[in-house]
């Protein structure tokens, strides 16, 4: 018997000249998951910050078991049993995961804090619905996927009955992810109603029951998971097809990059034990892994952010030694960094102050940064790379995932580099940035750059790499082909498991 | 040697420790309460100086000794609710903000000072605090002298540093303020209004640096001198750090400055006619760096401590 929990109707919100929500509407039921697909800047989280009063909607109405939810008032939708998951964690990371949950939920006036009671409750849901917690760690102790689990146990224990997840794989590991969609469905089953938003079109049919697809603001597609496919959702959300480009086939040129039996030993422990692997002009290396195998002390050595502590590097044939930042990039080696909010902009910088930062040198003169040449190159990269949401002076920050990508990846690409460093370089993004970001890696590839790709993504490596080799626990695989392999041996090679790796090339 | 030994074993050491730490434990909570909410207040030299000087001005007037203390710790929410003014409603710059407080206190109490009271030859005095006598406790020996020969207002800071530290750590309240200096919105999507937590923490941490100040006037001496906190409020500052925020650290590093002072001045009496008197002031400070250093590596700050809350950014 089905019981509507939630009945979203007729909702609009303007914001200036854009129309970030039209007319929406929504209904959710008990014990069913729903994902809200839809790129970025299709108007999902609008529509989610509304259900949490944190915007009023400018028309329309939304009810929660039947009846009418004040608009505008977070308190109010607390208590009518809605929680809400935020893609960036609403926690203290000095305090335990018992004080986060019970922030606020007594009265600010009681003389003292009932943490018996607190722990017990806390406990008692983290058993029903099996998110193991520790309540009395430091939250900043815990992992990623610990901690939204603890985001998702404070609003359970503010008895959410609706939770509202927004992007809850955004920062998980493909393990942590895997492990939270089997919770959610588990919390389904025992009655509560989920909605996540997401653009990921995997996890989507993996999950939800019902599909609500988004874009521009609309609702333009209603479907019960069991009666699409990915690329029938793949083509609503974007609105036109969306191919991600095919690598063709090339012949690879000299080896430009080499490490032999090299070690990096950081702090006590051996991030890379003994790796071999050699990059050939035009060709596009694959390293696959779960990541925290290594892949960030593979970026960072390649990157010239640290030292060997054993083996050879060898650059266009001649030995090296350790590499410096400088040397890195005057020997014509691109980087885009796994984190690009952390380690590939600073967001309170103009774009192009971000563009030039790495070759300075290029645009100083007389002593002084070349403003002027500055905000060309700048103007260069955005419109060769189709970069949208900024002029050369304003504030990286305000540019989505994508096109921030796009920035970091034309800042490294326009002077054509003899070898690009790629690390997860897809991730986060949506569907239509995807493609243009392999696109311009295909692109760079033909050009006969060398791309080391390290990825956690099975599809994107099969797609683009020429070799692929598998890292795990700091070890590196002997490379395979990705025409001579399927997902599951390479998932065997992400696991240890080299016996695949027979067909090494 | 053996007149180390004998400063240590003397009860003056001991009744001067508990004395010269008092102010500094009312103003360390004062803006250990602050942080936590995540507001730095570097008002505090300033707030205690107006406190000392308006806690002193009403005693003079005729007001009894405990309206004197609570005139002061109003006189420390005034400019406690100016610095939130600028800080949490503005979002100014908390550095700038609270060194403005402190300029504008200081030389404000001086000039109402002058305006108020009569020039003379010497300042002018009130009859200030006398030592509680406890029953039994004040007539055991040497404790009897060495601890429990303090006026009322030392107790009360104590009481009040135990006092805070159940608030902070025990009570609903306290976990929403702490929230609130760690992560702001955090606090709100949980229906606390940050913005309300942090001038309530603002004002009634102003209010106890201004009480501690006005230790000075009616307790520790009975006159006012526009120069006399000496840089007290910086060294609270620098305890806050020293007790990684909490106040029960924070009454211990404040009892551990004021016997490294006690004890520097002694030391002036018995070997100051080998070394210039200097050396000795320094020592205080000097171990006070050396007690930051090693303590507070580990410290961990509030998070938000001086970000300005603004409502729907991140």
């Amino acid at each position: 018997m089905s019981e509507t929990v939630l009945d979203i109707s007729q909702v609009s919100k303007r914001f200036g000249a854009t129309l970030a929500n039209d007319t929406i509407s929504l209904s959710l039921e008990r014990g069913e998951i729903i994902a809200l697909l839809g790129e970025n800047g299709a108007g999902k989280t609008t529509l989610m910050s509304m259900l949490f009063g944190h915007y009023t909607p400018d028309s329309g109405h939304i009810s929660v078991m039947g009846r009418v939810l004040p608009p505008g008032r977070p308190k109010a939708a607390i208590r009518a049993g809605i929680g809400m998951v935020h893609q960036h964690f609403s926690l203290a990371p000095n305090l335990s995961v018992l004080e986060n949950v019970m922030t606020g939920t007594e009265s600010l006036w009681r003389p003292w804090s009932d943490r018996a009671k607190g722990r017990a409750r806390l406990m008692e849901i983290s058993a029903r619905f099996g998110l193991k917690v520790s309540p009395d760690a430091r939250l900043g102790d815990l992992s990623v996927g610990e901690q939204q689990r603890v985001e998702i146990l404070k609003a359970l224990y503010n008895d959410a009955k609706i939770l509202v997840l927004d992007e809850p794989t955004a920062v998980l590991t493909n393990v942590e992810a895997e492990h939270m969609f089997g919770n959610l469905k588990d919390m389904a089953r025992q009655g509560l109603s989920i909605i996540f938003i997401s653009h990921k079109l995997d996890e989507v049919m993996a999950t939800a029951d019902r599909i609500v697809v988004l874009r521009g603001g609309r609702v333009v597609a209603e479907r019960r998971a069991v009666e699409t496919s990915k690329a029938e959702l793949a083509g609503l959300m974007v609105g036109r097809e969306v191919k991600r480009p095919l690598r063709e086939p090339a012949t690879p040129g000299a080896v430009v990059l080499e490490a032999k039996a090299v070690t990096l030993r950081e702090g006590g422990v051996e991030r890379l034990k003994a790796v071999d692997f050699h990059l050939r002009a035009g060709e596009v290396l694959g390293i696959i892994g779960v990541s925290g195998n290594g892949q960030a002390a593979l970026a960072r050595l390649t990157g010239g952010l640290a030292r060997r502590s054993a083996g050879e590097i060898t650059l266009f044939g001649q030995p090296v030694g350790d590499l410096s930042v400088r040397e890195v990039v005057g020997a014509g080696i691109g980087r885009i960094p796994e984190d690009r909010n952390h380690d590939g902009v600073i967001g309170e910088m103009a774009i192009w102050e971000n563009g030039v930062l790495e070759r300075l040198p290029e645009f100083t003169r007389g002593g002084l940064v070349d403003r002027k040449a500055g905000m060309e190159f700048a103007r260069r990269i955005i419109e060769g790379f189709d970069v949208r949401g900024g002029t050369p002076a304003s504030r990286i920050r305000l540019l989505s995932g994508g096109n921030m990508q796009k920035l970091i990846l034309g800042r490294n690409l326009i002077e054509h580099p003899k070898i690009l460093i790629a690390a997860q370089p897809a991730r986060g993004l949506d569907e239509g940035a995807v493609a243009a970001v392999h696109e311009r890696i295909l692109a760079a590839r033909r050009a006969g750059t060398a791309v080391l790709l390290i990825s956690e993504d099975l599809d994107e490596v099969m797609a683009l790499a020429d070799r692929i080799q598998a890292i795990t626990g700091g070890r590196l695989s002997p490379p395979v082909r990705p025409e001579g392999i399927n997902a599951r041996q390479l998932g065997l090679m992400m696991a240890g498991e080299w016996g695949a790796a027979e067909h090494a090339v | 040697m053996s007149d180390i030994l004998d400063i240590l074993a003397s009860a003056g050491l001991w009744a001067a420790v508990l004395r010269i730490a008092t102010p500094l434990i009312f103003a360390t909570l004062g803006a250990l309460l602050c942080e936590r909410a995540g507001v730095l207040n570097l008002g505090i030299e300033g707030i205690m100086t107006f406190g000392a000087m308006i806690g002193w001005f009403a005693v003079w007037n005729g007001a009894d000794l405990w309206t004197g203390l609570f005139v002061a710790a109003l006189s420390g929410m005034v400019f406690g609710a100016l610095h939130a003014a600028l800080t949490v409603t503005l979002g100014l710059s908390q550095h700038v903000s609270g060194l403005g407080v402190t300029l504008f206190a200081s030389s404000f109490s001086y000039y109402l000072f002058r305006l108020l009271v009569p020039v003379e030859g010497t300042p002018p005095k009130i009859i200030p605090f006398q030592p509680l006598h406890i029953p039994v406790l004040s007539d055991l020996p040497f404790l009897g002298q060495a601890v429990f020969t303090q006026t009322a207002p030392t107790w009360l800071a104590i009481v009040l540093a135990l006092a805070l530290a159940f608030t902070l750590f025990r009570t609903p309240l306290g976990l929403a303020i702490r929230m609130t200096g760690e992560n702001p919105h955090a606090a709100e999507s949980q229906g606390i209004n940050p913005m309300v937590i942090r001038y309530g923490a603002v004002i009634a941490g102003s209010a106890l640096m201004a009480m501690g100040g006005a230790f000075l006037t009616l307790s520790a001496f009975d006159s006012f001198i526009p120069t006399m906190v000496q840089g007290r409020g910086w060294i609270c500052i620098a305890l806050v750090v020293f007790a990684s925020w909490r106040p029960g650290r924070a009454l211990a590093g404040a009892l551990l400055f004021a016997f490294f002072d006690a004890f520097q001045l002694r030391l002036q009496t018995v070997m100051g006619g080998a070394l210039p008197y200097q050396l000795f002031l320094m020592v205080p400070f000097v171990l006070s760096i050396l007690a930051l250093a090693v303590m507070a590596r580990r410290a961990r700050v509030p998070q938000a401590l001086m970000q300005p809350y603004r409502r729907g950014e991140r």
